[in-house]
């Protein structure tokens, strides 16, 4: 599962409430990411891979949390995706 | 906002956009009439299609029906994307709250093991059919011409999708969500006598080219005779031997087909209208239609309502009959 | 149907299995028509699918989410146009400048989203596989979406502001806008895998977030809060369909081998022709925001040169190589913002929006955004025309430009390399010579010159007598091309283009709002009391 790239991917969502506890669910769960603030907007890069966990969000957030409630708020994302229940991913398959 | 105080007395130079003013004059304009009318390109053209050299990208000459304004076969809903998206995921709300109800009651799932399969044998394959419609819809959307109507028929593309699921869903409810009534549905629909007359039809209407005749066949006739044939009429007789779950869950099916009926009725009555010519190229295309439709549903009519189909069908056909006529048509 | 299987609870299903049952089974073999009756347009490029369902649908979306997630999006958008409409928020904006870009936006990208609608709607039709016919169709949906509103969001500026008020008129009819029109037009007209290739890989997933992420992020800068919403609102269905552009590339070039090289070529045709239109966006974002939040060479840095470097090592895996024409793009990303609006500043006689000259603010921005190029090429060219129009005698074309056969904008780029040096190129064929822009395009041109001589070259069209309106006679001692050419581009000299400075946007915008309708510049009307920002104005004004 784990990648041995290191380009980066990025997602950038609407810098508003509603993304306030994904936000800090990506920095809790992926230590390499880096948050650039932007104006409306905040992008966040990683290299290899980045992950958005459901049950961290719901920790912040406080309440049950679809994963696909994110397409709300996101404004572009840079990767390969793979989406489930639990785990929203996107990642670099080669180096 | 403090602007406002400050703008108070400004006059915009006007009211609406240049066409939609030289249409309606110039005052403020619904969204609905901004998102639709003179959006699609007309003049000036870059290339030849590669997939069809002899027109050009957007081209009125896709249909033998002839239009002075493409504009006139306005949706009467005023579906625009916002209104439409919205009205939908309303809509769905009320389905979703249903489904929940028979799913957690397990309401289909302890039918009769012979309702169940009734059901599955006359319901469930439909899902093909919706997905049938939803490739005539998107044929009428991508080579019709002017927003105002491959805008509604787009819309319409999107909803026989939701249509082909939800019936899906159905299937699932019957199943225990192993999908094993989707398979025995699909496998009906391909190779069981009852179906093929009906496929054939579906088919046929996969080779025909002409967009308005896609979309009277498939919207006007097809869909007039399938959805109050098996959401009313077996939908019924399934109600009475064996209560009205399976209804709580066609209700939705025949509420979209009734709104979907203003639309197609608008745009019917009103290109008949236009000219003799059109009419007769309706009117034949109608008759043509309901007189392969009609036999293609006999066999799947009888095993489903036995010595009632030869009725049902007749009510089906005579209401199709009575609203062509009220539309302009001669059947 | 086994009884026994009732005695179970009902299997919960995953989203993925939920997404395959709903979905996949739906298609079926026909067997009373022949299938390639039916799906008649995916034979004739020459691309091998072999099996439909190796297609992978990122996101899982059925009809029903579909309509919840857009349907919400859809709320959140319309209260904040609703609102902005209510409070006449087209005055919050930043000056009258900015109000330009708007027009650029609303005459050329607004009918492209609507050509890109049309466009996936074929692929809607005309794809045999289900998974990538319902990605195409929820596509084609939102394109629409995309369309609706920026329409009515942008329809509130138009009702105020000049050069909005004919937009699906002017995008077939204007010179310049058959650089967009041709663009899609290209696209469309193309087969359904290079359609794909062209918008959902090449335009959307490698370029577009070039574009719209710094320049909607602009908008919000600039106080534009209607734009930035149905921006970011249309970027989070882009986010969607880059995925889709990505799943695109992988499923043809996994289908068979053979592949690769028709997928290379429109991998390097489509970033060419997609480069040279969003370069547009050069111009909107260097010189049209009054405050700018990034340069477009800064942009093509995160965006194309490390996001694109990782995309094209991701994809080296298939063979595929970097677009062929990219080392270009890295070349001229100091010039091409300052070549472009150089250009439409000596035709602004000829366009839709009006002009003006950088000030001394923004030159200075630009200097240090741009080290290696704008003090050295760029400046003495803007002080040189600076004088002029003080003087009293500013520069201006009377002629329009040669346009490239390919991309249609004027020949005005330089070679790489050599900034000094315009870069043209040219192709014979049948007897004709064809004039192009660049290497690019000329590729392009080279491929397939038979597509590429039926162009409506605008210029060529005008100086052939070809653009005026009905009873207009072209043979009349007095007629004048050019004259008649604007008449029939709708545009009206004197109002829509020209100098910004005394325009009817600028002096409206200081009537209505008494604030400098060009921040840079201080009052051009006596209209004009206070030059602090709306919310102090109005505090002030309040109070």
């Amino acid at each position: 599962m784990a990648t041995t790239s290191t380009q980066p991917v990025f997602i950038a969502l609407q810098a508003n409430n509603d993304t306030l506890p994904i936000i800090e669910a990506i920095r809790q769960d992926n230590p390499q990411a880096v948050v650039h603030d932007y104006p409306a907007m905040v992008k966040i890069d990683c290299p290899g891979r980045l992950v958005i966990r459901r049950e961290t969000v719901e920790e912040h957030l406080g309440r049950a949390f679809d994963l696909r409630e994110i397409q709300v708020n996101m404004i572009s994302i840079a990767g390969n995706v793979d989406e489930s229940e639990d785990e929203f991913t996107l990642e670099w398959k080669s180096a | 906002m403090s602007v406002e105080i400050r703008t108070k007395g400004v006059k915009p130079l006007s009211n609406s956009f240049g066409h939609l003013q030289r249409r309606f004059g110039d005052k403020p304009a619904t969204r609905y009439q901004e998102a639709t009318y003179d959006i699609q390109s007309t003049a000036n053209f870059h290339y030849k299609p590669l997939w069809d050299p002899a027109r050009e990208m957007f081209d009125a000459r896709r249909t033998a029906v002839m239009m002075k304004d493409w504009y006139q076969l306005k949706d009467p809903r005023q579906f625009y994307y916002g209104n439409y998206t919205t009205t939908r995921a309303r809509q769905q709300d009320a389905i979703d709250r249903t489904l929940d109800f028979v799913e957690k009651r397990d309401l289909l799932r302890s039918l009769s093991q012979d309702i169940r399969e009734r059901i599955v044998h006359t319901i469930v394959p439909l899902r093909h059919y919706e997905w049938g419609a939803n490739t005539n819809s998107a044929h009428v959307s991508a080579y019709g011409y002017g927003t105002a109507i491959t805008s509604p028929a787009m819309m319409n593309t999107a909803d026989r999708l939701g249509m082909a699921q939800h019936i899906s869903r159905i299937g699932l409810l019957v199943d225990g969500n192993s999908g094993d009534s989707l398979l025995a549905a699909q496998a009906l629909w391909t190779g069981h006598a009852d179906w093929q007359p009906l496929r054939r039809e579906v088919e046929r209407m996969f080779v025909t080219r002409d967009w308005f005749e896609v979309f009277v066949a498939q919207l006007l006739v097809a869909d007039a005779l399938v959805y109050p044939l098996f959401f009313q009429q077996i939908d019924a007789a399934i109600a009475g031997a064996s209560g009205s779950a399976l209804s709580s869950l066609s209700d939705a099916l025949m509420r979209w087909y009734e709104e979907t009926a203003k639309w197609i009725d608008a745009v019917i009555k009103t290109a008949a209208a236009e000219s003799p010519e059109n009419k007769a190229l309706l009117s034949g295309w109608t008759v043509t239609w309901r007189n392969r439709l009609l036999p293609a549903l006999v066999p799947i009519a009888q095993r489903a309502l036995g010595n009632k189909a030869e009725d049902a069908l007749a009510a089906a056909a005579a209401a199709l009959d009575a609203r062509a006529a009220k539309l302009g048509l001669t059947v | 149907m086994a009884a026994e299987g009732n005695a179970k609870p009902a299997k919960k299903l995953s989203l993925k299995e939920n997404y395959a049952l709903l979905t996949r089974g739906l298609g079926w073999e026909p067997s009373y028509e022949k299938k390639e009756d039916i799906f008649r347009y995916i034979h004739f490029e020459g691309v091998k699918i072999h099996d439909w369902d190796k297609w992978e649908d990122p996101f899982r979306l059925t009809m029903d989410a579909y309509w919840k997630y857009q349907g919400e999006k859809e709320r959140k958008l319309y209260a904040i146009v609703d609102a902005f409409q209510q409070h006449n928020g087209q005055f919050n904006v930043t000056d009258a400048r900015y109000v330009q870009a708007l027009k650029v936006f609303i005459n050329g990208i607004t009918e492209l989203e609507y050509d890109s609608h049309r466009g996936f709607n074929i692929l809607a039709r005309e794809f045999p596989g289900v998974g990538p016919r319902i990605a195409a169709q929820m596509q084609s949906l939102d394109e629409l979406r995309h369309a609706t509103t920026q329409i009515h969001t942008i329809s509130q500026y138009a009702k105020y502001f000049t050069g909005m008020n004919e937009f699906p008129y002017q995008f077939d009819r204007v010179w310049y806008l058959s650089i967009p029109k041709s663009f899609f037009e290209d696209a469309v007209t193309s087969g359904p895998f290079e359609f794909i290739v062209a918008i959902s890989f090449a335009f959307e997933y490698v370029l577009t977030n070039l574009a719209f992420m710094p320049w909607m992020s602009g908008a919000a800068f600039n106080g534009d809060m209607a734009t930035v919403s149905f921006g970011f609102s249309a970027q989070s269905d882009e986010a969607r369909h880059m995925t889709l552009g990505i799943e695109v590339i992988k499923f043809l070039l996994e289908q068979d081998p053979g592949n690769v090289p028709l997928v290379q070529k429109w991998i390097d045709k489509w970033f060419w022709r997609g480069y040279r239109l969003l370069s547009l966006l050069a111009t909107m974002m260097d010189y049209m925001l009054p405050k700018r939040v990034m340069a477009w060479n800064e942009a093509w840095e995160i965006y194309y040169e490390q996001n694109g470097g990782a995309l094209f090592a991701d994809l080296a895996r298939y063979g595929i190589k970097p677009p062929k024409r990219a080392p270009e793009t890295i070349a001229e990303k100091g010039h091409v913002a300052h070549q472009m609006w150089s250009v439409f500043y000596a035709n602004r006689d000829a366009v839709g929006f009006q002009m003006w000259l950088p000030s001394d603010e923004e030159m200075a921005w630009m200097s240090e955004k741009y080290p290696d190029t704008f003090d050295q090429y760029y400046r003495p060219r803007y002080e040189y025309w600076k004088a002029q129009e003080a003087a009293g005698t500013p520069f201006r074309n009377t002629t329009l430009p040669q346009l490239c056969q390919v991309c249609q904008w004027p020949c005005l780029f330089t070679e790489s390399g050599d900034p000094t040096t315009l870069s043209l190129r040219e192709s014979e064929y049948r007897g004709q010579t064809f004039h192009m822009c660049s290497d690019g395009c000329k590729d392009i041109f080279d491929d397939t010159p038979e597509k590429y001589v039926h162009a409506w070259l605008p210029v060529h069209q005008i100086y052939q007598g070809n653009c005026f309106l009905p009873g207009v006679d072209p043979t009349a001692p007095d007629f004048n091309p050019m004259v008649e050419a604007l008449r029939y581009m709708g545009i009206k000299p004197g109002v829509d283009g020209g100098d910004f400075k005394g325009s009817a946007d600028a002096t409206n915008w200081e009537k209505w709002t008494s604030r400098p309708a060009n921040i840079h510049e201080g009052a051009y009307t006596d209209a004009v009391r206070d030059t602090a920002s709306p919310a102090d104005v109005g505090a002030r004004k309040a109070g």
